[in-house]
C-alpha cells in the first residue's frame, strides 16, 4: 500500500488549520510591512509630488489659458484654443519633424559608434587604461564649451574644419557649416554624435563586461567563427545594456537644447521642440501657449518611454 | 537794420538749447534709496556708477546700481521676473528701445514728471518711439543707428571719389574692390560684411534695406500689415544677391562681432554697423586704424535709412518712490551727464543740441557727420507691436533668413510673412 494514500482524510483537517494560521500570520506580517514601506517610501513619493507632478500639472493647467510671463493681466481661461494653434502652426510642427530627425540620426550613429568603442576597449591591449580613460573627454566637456568650441572650429573664414578639408584637397572653397540648410542640421549632429558617443560606449562595455567568457570558449570549441560569436553571443547578451542606452540616449536627444542654442540657435532648419519653447516662453512671453508645446513635448517622449519599457519587459520575458 | 537787430538775429542763428541749460533745482531726497538696472557692456557700468554717485551728492538720496546680463533677450528676461512679482527692489531700469510696447504696462508715465521742455530736447524718433497709448514710458539715454564703414585707402586706390550713394554703387564698388585685393593676394578679402544671422540684427539690417526702397516699415504705425510689396521683394532680393558673391557665404551667421572681426583685420572693404564700432576700428591696436570712413547706408531710390537703436530709462510703477525715481532718470538723461557720457564712453547722446557742442564735437568727430542720420533713423515697429513685438520681429527674421539662405524666394517668404503677421496681430 502506497504510503501516501493512508490517512490523507485523517491529515487533510489538519492541514488545512495549519494554512489558515500560516495564512493569517501572513497577512499581519504583510500588512505590518507594506505600511512600513509606504513609511518609508512617503518623503520619496513627498519629492516626487513636489517636483514632478505639481509642475506637470501647473504646466498642463497654464497650457489651457492665456497667461503671459511677467504680465499683471488676469489670466483667461480658453480650453483647448493654445492647442488648436500649435496644431497649425508651421514652425513648430518644424520643430518636431527637426527634434525627430536629428534623435534618429544621432541616436543611431551614437550606437553603431559607440558599439565598436565599446569592443576596441573590451579586448586586452597594453594602454587600455589610457585609451579608456581618453576616449570619455567628449563627454566630460560641458556642452556650451564644446558646441561654442565647434562653432568656431565650423567658422566659414577663420575655422579649423574648412582648413583642413581645403589642405587635403577634399574642399575648394570654404563652406559655412552652421549657416546653410541641410548642413547646418548635420554639423550639429556630428557635433551631438562626438559629443555623446563615448556615454553609449562606456554603458555598452558595462553590458560587455558581464556576459561571461565560458560561452566564447565554449563557441571556440565548437568552431563558431568570430563574426558567429558576435551576431549569436555578444548581440543578443547586450540587448538589456543596449535597450537602456537607447533609453537614455533617445530622451535625451528629443530634449536636445544646449548644442543647438549654442551653434545656431535654431537658425537654417535646425529649430529644436525645446529651443522653440524657450523661444515662446521667454522671447515671446506666452506663458500660456509656450506651456502648451511643453505638454505636447512631454508627450511625444512619453510615447518613447513607453515603448521601449515595452520592449525591455519583452526583453525580460 | 539797426546794429542790435544784425546781432539779434545773429544770436538767433545759435541754436537756442547749445547756449545755456535751464538750471534744475534738484529736490533734497535725503532718506531715499533708488536702485537702477544697468548694462555693463564695455564702460557702461563704471559711467553709470560715477553718476549714481553725482546724483547722491546733488540730492542725497543713496543709489545701488545693478548689473544685468550683456545680451538684451537675458535681460528681458530677468526684468520680466521682477516686473512680473511686482517687484518694488529696482525702482528705475534701462530698457531697449524695442521694449516700450512689452514694458508699458509696467512703467510710470513720465510725461507726469518730466517737464515738456526737457523731453522736448531729445529727438522726436526717440520720444515717439518711447510713447505707448500716449504715455511716456522711458525717457531716451542714448542712441544707436545703422552705419555704412568704408575703407578710405581701398576707394582711393580703386579710383572711387567717395562711399557709395546707392546700393547699387555699393554692390559695384565691393565687387571691384574684392575682385582687386583677392588678386593682388588676399583670397579671404570680403566686399560687404553685416549682420545676416537670424536675430534682432537682421531685423534692423533688413528694415534698413526696405525702407530705403520705399518698401514701409513692416507694419506701419496704423496697425496695416505692409511688408508684402513689391519693393521689398527687389530690396531682399538684392541682399541674397551678395550673399556668397560680394559677402562671405557665412554672412548669414554673422552678428555684429563677427562683422567687426573681419572688418577690422583688414578683410572687408564695407559694413554695416553700429557707432561703437568707430571707436575700437579706429583704436591703437586696429590694422585698419585710420583708414576707416563712415558714411550714411545707400540709397535704394526711396533715400538713405538707418535703424533705430538705443537705451531709454524706465520708471518702475512697483517702485515705492516713482517721484524720486523720475528725479534720477531726468538726471541720468540730462545734458550735462549725456554730454559726459558721450565724451568718456562715445555714447550718442538723444539730445539733439549735444550735435553742436564743441566738446562733444572734439572727442568724437563722427557724431557730428552722423547728425542727419540719427535724427532720421527708423524706428522698428514696436509701438505698434506692443507685447507682440517680439513674436513680430522673430517672424520677420526669420523669413529674411530663409530668403538669404536661398531656401524660399523672397516673393513666397513675404506671402508667407503677412500671413503670419496676420495669425500674430490677430
Amino acid at each position: 500500500m502506497p504510503w501516501g494514500e493512508m490517512g490523507i482524510d485523517r491529515l487533510e483537517p489538519v492541514l488545512v488549520e495549519a494554512g489558515r494560521i500560516e495564512r493569517r500570520a501572513a497577512t499581519t506580517l504583510g500588512a505590518r510591512q507594506a505600511r512600513l514601506a509606504w513609511i518609508l517610501l512617503l518623503p520619496t513619493l513627498a519629492v516626487l509630488v513636489g517636483v514632478a507632478l505639481y509642475p506637470l500639472v501647473t504646466t498642463f493647467y497654464n497650457s489651457l489659458t492665456d497667461a503671459r510671463l511677467g504680465s499683471s493681466r488676469s489670466v483667461q481661461f480658453v480650453g483647448l484654443e493654445n492647442y488648436r494653434w500649435l496644431l497649425t502652426d508651421p514652425v513648430f510642427l518644424e520643430a518636431v519633424g527637426n527634434t525627430l530627425y536629428f534623435t534618429v540620426v544621432s541616436v543611431s550613429a551614437e550606437l553603431v559608434l559607440g558599439l565598436l568603442i565599446a569592443l576596441v576597449i573590451h579586448s586586452q591591449f597594453p594602454g587600455r587604461g589610457l585609451v579608456r580613460a581618453a576616449v570619455l573627454v567628449p563627454w566630460a566637456i560641458p556642452t556650451v564649451v564644446s558646441a561654442q568650441m565647434w562653432r568656431w572650429m565650423y567658422n566659414d573664414v577663420f575655422g579649423v574644419v574648412n582648413d583642413l578639408l581645403m589642405r587635403v584637397g577634399l574642399l575648394d572653397a570654404p563652406l559655412a557649416w552652421t549657416a546653410v540648410p541641410g548642413l547646418a542640421m548635420h554639423a550639429i549632429i556630428a557635433v551631438d554624435v562626438w559629443k555623446t558617443t563615448p556615454f553609449m560606449a562606456l554603458l555598452l562595455l558595462a553590458g560587455l563586461q558581464v556576459i561571461p567568457r565560458d560561452l566564447y570558449e565554449a563557441a571556440r570549441v565548437d568552431g563558431a567563427s568570430q563574426m558567429r560569436q558576435f551576431f549569436s553571443i555578444t548581440l543578443p547578451l547586450l540587448r538589456p545594456a543596449m535597450l537602456v542606452a537607447l533609453i537614455f540616449r533617445t530622451l535625451d536627444a528629443l530634449r536636445v537644447f544646449d548644442v543647438i542654442f549654442v551653434m545656431t540657435a535654431g537658425a537654417s532648419g535646425t529649430e529644436s521642440m525645446a529651443t522653440y519653447n524657450r523661444r515662446v516662453l521667454i522671447e515671446f512671453q506666452q506663458l500660456g501657449y509656450g506651456s502648451a508645446v511643453s505638454v505636447v513635448i512631454f508627450f511625444v517622449i512619453f510615447v518613447f518611454v513607453l515603448l521601449y519599457v515595452r520592449l525591455l519587459r519583452g526583453n525580460e520575458a | 537794420m539797426t546794429l542790435l537787430s544784425v546781432i539779434a538775429c545773429l544770436v538767433c542763428l545759435v541754436p537756442a538749447t547749445a547756449v545755456a541749460q535751464p538750471a534744475i533745482e534738484w529736490p533734497d531726497l535725503t532718506g531715499v534709496t533708488l536702485t537702477v538696472a544697468a548694462g555693463a557692456v564695455g564702460q557702461e557700468l563704471q559711467l553709470t556708477k560715477e553718476a549714481a554717485a553725482a546724483f547722491s551728492e546733488l540730492t542725497g538720496a543713496r543709489v545701488e546700481v545693478l548689473e544685468t546680463p550683456d545680451l538684451a533677450t537675458d535681460r528681458l528676461g530677468l526684468y520680466l521676473q521682477y516686473l512680473g512679482a511686482r517687484s518694488p527692489d529696482i525702482d528705475v531700469y534701462q530698457v531697449d528701445v524695442i521694449w516700450p510696447g512689452i514694458l508699458a504696462e509696467h512703467a510710470v508715465d513720465l510725461f507726469q514728471y518730466v517737464p515738456e521742455e526737457e523731453i522736448a530736447q531729445h529727438f522726436p524718433a526717440t520720444i515717439a518711439n518711447n510713447t505707448i497709448d500716449g504715455r511716456l514710458v522711458a525717457l531716451p539715454w542714448f542712441t544707436d543707428a545703422g552705419l555704412l564703414y568704408y575703407r578710405a585707402d581701398l576707394l582711393e586706390k580703386y579710383g572711387f571719389s567717395g562711399p557709395p550713394a546707392t546700393w547699387e554703387d555699393l554692390t559695384e564698388m565691393a565687387r571691384v574692390i574684392q575682385e582687386g585685393e583677392r588678386a593682388a593676394g588676399n583670397p579671404s578679402f570680403w566686399g560687404f560684411v553685416w549682420q545676416g544671422n537670424r536675430y534682432e540684427g537682421l531685423t534692423c539690417d533688413a528694415l534698413e534695406w526696405q525702407v530705403s526702397f520705399g518698401g514701409g516699415t513692416i507694419i506701419e504705425p496704423d496697425g496695416t500689415i505692409s511688408v508684402n510689396n513689391p519693393r521689398t521683394v527687389e530690396a531682399l532680393k538684392m541682399a541674397r544677391s551678395w550673399v556668397g558673391t560680394i559677402s562671405p557665404p557665412g554672412v548669414t551667421t554673422y552678428a555684429e562681432e563677427e562683422a567687426r572681426a573681419i572688418f577690422q583685420s583688414g578683410n572687408a572693404a564695407f559694413m554695416r554697423n553700429w557707432p561703437y564700432a568707430y571707436a575700437l576700428a579706429q583704436a591703437e591696436d586696429s590694422p585698419v586704424r585710420g583708414k576707416v570712413g563712415v558714411a550714411p547706408l545707400p540709397s535704394g531710390g526711396a533715400g538713405s535709412a538707418a535703424a533705430l537703436g538705443g537705451w531709454s530709462l524706465m520708471v518702475s510703477r512697483y517702485s515705492r518712490n516713482q517721484e524720486a525715481a523720475a528725479w534720477l532718470v531726468r538726471y541720468l538723461a540730462s545734458y550735462e551727464e549725456q554730454k559726459r557720457r558721450a565724451i568718456e564712453g562715445s555714447f550718442n547722446p538723444t539730445i539733439e543740441a549735444l550735435y553742436d557742442d564743441a566738446d562733444v564735437l572734439a572727442a568724437s568727430p563722427f557724431m557730428g557727420q552722423l547728425y542727419d542720420v540719427f535724427i532720421n533713423a527708423v524706428p522698428r515697429p514696436s509701438a505698434v507691436a506692443g507685447e507682440r513685438y517680439n513674436e513680430v520681429s522673430t517672424a520677420y527674421f526669420t523669413a529674411v533668413h530663409q530668403v538669404l539662405t536661398g531656401q524660399v524666394t523672397a516673393e513666397q517668404a513675404l506671402t508667407r510673412l503677412e500671413a503670419e503677421l496676420r495669425r500674430i496681430m490677430r
